[in-house]
């Protein structure tokens, strides 16, 4: 029989080494898969894991690669606070568009004027949008104990309906011809989140980059965040410690949403543009994934999230050069999420084989 | 002598780091009440829960009237006649009493003929039950009362009761033991878990005795004093050294009319507790587990809060503070549960250091964390405190029991407490280790400290304790100095009716 028998310190060595042994299996069974469906597997794993980065048309592909894994990585470094703390908030892709939409609104009310501080201002206007859509569940949380995975979930398809009635009418591009959707913040000049649209460089890339290093301070180096920590180690010990319970809530949430708010707001004022129906792409929740992929570390998280961009680019060209199935690609996303949390189990557990009979 | 109901042969239980059962071996005799006695952790659980089929002894071997007795889940052992009331019921609120013992059937008769049923055993046996009665609405002794229906309907030999009374008024239990007694008249026999003494010498024909996981003895209560019992039960005769008057200090800690509603549905809500503790004297506080301990506790290291002026801090309103406020004013504390409640068992003893020392020993500016002196401060620990352990880096789940309490404990003594607060000083500890924490607790007062040290060892709080209170249900007894107390005198204070301690004063 093979039994678990937990370490009596989890292992750091197979800490590091789950994501890599998770990312080879999703290789092996996500080429399985690609087998069944008629695909040559190696062709399909090299166009997914190798073109975008070293193939022939990389100098395309690799400033999409930024473009992709900057909101994933500052979603998922807010995400990864209050997981650490076992505050779930599932919600970030609400976050993400209510960010976009105050955003972007903020820019469209000066339009056309063109200023410094414009820009400045739909910063704070999304991360404010994001952090108010966040305070939403953490206050029901907190003054009514409701269940914040459900609230911030059910949260995204209130904001998916905002999306489309900011589309379709008070954001809509009056030059628009009766098009869905605002005016293009890529024609606006103040109101533009591109430092270098060629290579890929927008605030957002430099947002993450901040994100990744105030996050690794503030879990290593402050208090607040030792606290976060612990109330996700033993939340027993941490109200000893002196936490309360209700501010770190607050806290977690409203920091993950501002900073969804963010990724939406650079989002909009840069590589999509524009407010629209189909604005969010399902940022918010692949966020998740890249917070458990890089096991909650900042440092982890902006690997993973470069990971998950280049299976988010290098799945759309194995679709168009394959024609492998959309759903396939995000089968094999979900496998990387699902191998992880499996091999995980290796860090606190060995496995043993158990020879003795059982009485 | 005839065969007995059930022969225990060898019984022997091991989990990770602690023996809960050793080689136990005794006999239930036909329509005999058996008391099981023991202290916490005496490993009187594990021994019922083998018995009943939760846990599969390790070695040993059980006789049910002579034929061989092991059975693999509890369905098993109802099968064979062994019922079990548990200490902490598992009934649905939401549903009447009928349907909860229905759930608990294999096959349930209908509603009407189950309902007849429980109101003619109901009435029989003298526990007055409406089977139509919603759980919700009824008292701890009556929701007892339909686990002891839903085990007799099924007709056992042997009943098993844990600490049946711990939930119970006197009132019921009197109604109790006297189903009890019809129970064994009628050839039923009882295993009674219990570590009150007196109720074991009035309803229990032969106890058997744990420590430590151990038979250590054997005895009829009936002509054995409570004394005896307990000393049975401690391992050595209670010792009560004689104290030459200190010099006590201004009164450290004050609580006055202190009543807090309880945290859950299993916890205690603490009634009119008044206590006040000197410097330099150590207020110890006895009682059965589960009778306001960890409540009290949290009142005291900030994680309840309470009106302020109900817990005063060297005259001062400290109440509405929380934890981290207290531990600036000097008022520290130490939990009992060792892993999740007074250490986070995943992190290291370095990160355990900063969880309560970060205040007063300096490791923190401005929230930004001084990593360096926590680990020194944690080395401080380990090294006065004689921490076995590779070095501070070491997870806290990976230390024995023994030694995370020797960290726990040296972490918050070396903070120089004015007030320590502390639930189990040595709850697993062994005997050396438990002296050297005794012997800091003395010196801590020594040096002027308040302690109050809330404890089920009445050894320890006799050889440490200036005073002595107990609790029970939530009240705590008017403190005594503790010199010249006699072991009946705590025993009342501890478990005994309510009120009759005022009688000793």
């Amino acid at each position: 029989m093979i039994v678990l028998e937990k370490r009596p310190q989890p292992s750091r060595a197979w800490s590091l080494a789950t994501p890599l042994v998770a990312v080879l299996a999703t290789m092996v069974f996500g080429g399985l898969l690609f087998a069944v469906l008629g695909k040559n597997p190696v062709e399909a794993i090299r166009i997914i894991f190798y073109d975008p980065l070293f193939g022939e048309f990389a100098f395309y592909y690799r400033p999409q690669l930024l473009v992709k894994g900057a909101p994933l990585v500052l979603i998922a470094i807010g995400l990864s606070l209050g997981f650490k703390a076992g505050i779930w908030n599932i919600g970030a892709e609400g976050q993400y568009i209510i960010g976009a939409i105050t955003g972007a609104g903020v820019g469209l009310a000066f339009y056309p004027l063109e200023a410094w501080y414009i820009f400045p201002l739909m910063v704070i206007g999304g991360a404010l949008g994001g952090w108010a859509w966040a305070m939403i569940p953490a206050l029901l949380k907190v003054r009514f104990g409701t269940n914040e995975i459900l609230v911030s979930l059910m949260l995204v398809y209130v904001a998916e309906q905002l999306l489309a009635s900011m589309s379709l009418g008070l954001l809509k591009n009056p030059d628009g011809f009766g098009f869905p959707g605002s005016r293009n913040l890529n024609d606006y000049a103040s109101a533009n989140s591109w430092i270098s649209q060629d290579a890929g460089m927008h605030w957002g890339v430099v947002a993450a980059m901040i994100a990744v290093i105030f996050s690794y301070i503030l879990l290593n180096r402050h208090m607040l965040g030792f606290h976060i920590r612990l109330t996700g180690e033993a939340p027993r010990a941490a109200k000893f410690a002196g936490v309360n319970p209700g501010r770190l809530i607050l806290f977690c949430l409203g920091a993950s949403g501002a900073l969804a708010g963010l990724a939406g707001l650079f989002e909009v004022a840069g590589p999509t543009g524009q407010i629209s129906i189909d604005f969010n792409v399902g940022y918010g929740f692949t966020a998740i994934i890249v917070a458990f992929l890089g096991r909650l570390h900042p440092v982890g998280i902006l690997l993973a999230g470069a990971l998950m961009a280049l299976t988010y680019i290098g799945g759309e060209i194995a679709q168009s050069q394959m024609g492998l199935p959309a759903a396939a690609i995000q089968v094999f996303q979900g496998m990387l999420l699902f191998f992880l949390l499996a091999f995980d189990i290796l860090t606190n557990y060995r496995v043993r084989l158990n020879t003795r009979k059982v009485a | 002598m005839t065969t007995p109901l059930l022969s225990l042969q060898g019984l022997t239980k091991a989990y990770p780091g602690v023996i809960a059962n050793n080689n136990v071996s005794f006999d239930i005799g036909e329509g005999e009440v058996h008391a099981l006695l023991g202290e916490n952790g005496a490993g009187k659980s594990t021994l019922v829960k083998m018995i009943y089929g939760l846990v599969k002894p390790d070695s040993g071997q059980m006789l049910l009237r002579g034929q061989p007795f092991a059975p693999a889940e509890p369905r098993a052992a109802r099968t064979d006649g062994v019922a079990m009331v548990f200490q902490h019921f598992s009934l649905f609120d939401a549903l009447n009493v009928a349907e909860n013992i229905a759930l608990g059937m294999e096959t349930p008769p209908p509603m009407r003929d189950l309902a007849a049923k429980i109101r003619e055993v109901s009435e029989a046996y003298g526990l007055p039950l409406d089977p139509y009665r919603t759980v919700g609405d009824l008292s701890a002794g009556e929701r007892q009362r339909v686990e002891i229906i839903r085990c007799l309907l099924q007709d056992p030999k042997l009943l098993i009761m844990d600490e049946p009374t711990s939930v119970l008024t006197p009132q019921e239990v009197e109604i109790l033991f006297q189903t009890l007694q019809k129970l064994r008249a009628e050839g039923t026999s009882i295993l009674y878990i219990s570590h009150k003494l007196e109720e074991i010498r009035t309803l229990c024909d032969h106890a058997t005795v744990l420590r430590l996981g151990e038979n250590v003895g054997e005895c009829t209560p009936a002509d054995t004093t409570a004394s005896e019992m307990a000393e049975l039960m401690v391992g050595s005769s209670l010792k009560v050294p004689e104290r030459a008057g200190k010099e006590l200090g201004d009164v450290a800690l004050d609580i006055s009319g202190l009543s807090v509603p309880s945290p859950s549905a299993f916890g205690t809500a603490l009634k009119n507790v008044h206590l006040s503790v000197r410097k330099g004297e150590v207020l110890g506080i006895g009682g059965v587990a589960g009778n306001g301990q960890d409540e009290l506790l949290a009142v005291l290291s900030g994680e309840t809060l309470t009106e302020a002026d109900a817990v005063k801090l060297d005259g001062q309103p400290v109440g509405r503070l929380g934890p981290t406020q207290r531990r600036k004013l000097g008022l520290l504390s130490a939990p009992e549960e060792r892993l999740g409640h007074a250490a986070a068992p995943d992190m290291s003893l370095t990160e355990n250091a900063m969880l309560t020392g970060s205040v007063r020993e300096g490791l923190e500016t401005g929230g930004f964390l001084k990593w360096g002196e926590a680990e020194a401060f944690a080395e401080k620990i380990i090294k006065e405190f004689d921490v076995r352990t590779p070095g501070p880096d070491n997870a806290a789940r990976s230390l024995s029991g023994g030694n995370l309490q020797k960290f726990v404990v040296g972490r918050e003594v070396l903070q120089r407490p004015g007030v320590l607060v502390i639930n189990q000083p040595t709850w697993g500890v062994d005997a050396s280790a438990a002296a050297s924490i005794r012997q800091a607790i003395l010196d801590l007062a020594a040096g002027g400290a308040a302690v109050v040290c809330i404890s089920q060892d009445l050894d320890e709080l006799m050889e440490i304790s200036d005073r002595f209170a107990a609790l029970n249900e939530g009240r705590l007894s008017t403190p005594r100095d503790a010199s010249g107390l006699t072991v009946e005198e705590i025993g009342l204070m501890m478990g005994g009716a309510h009120g009759m301690e005022v009688a000793h004063v």
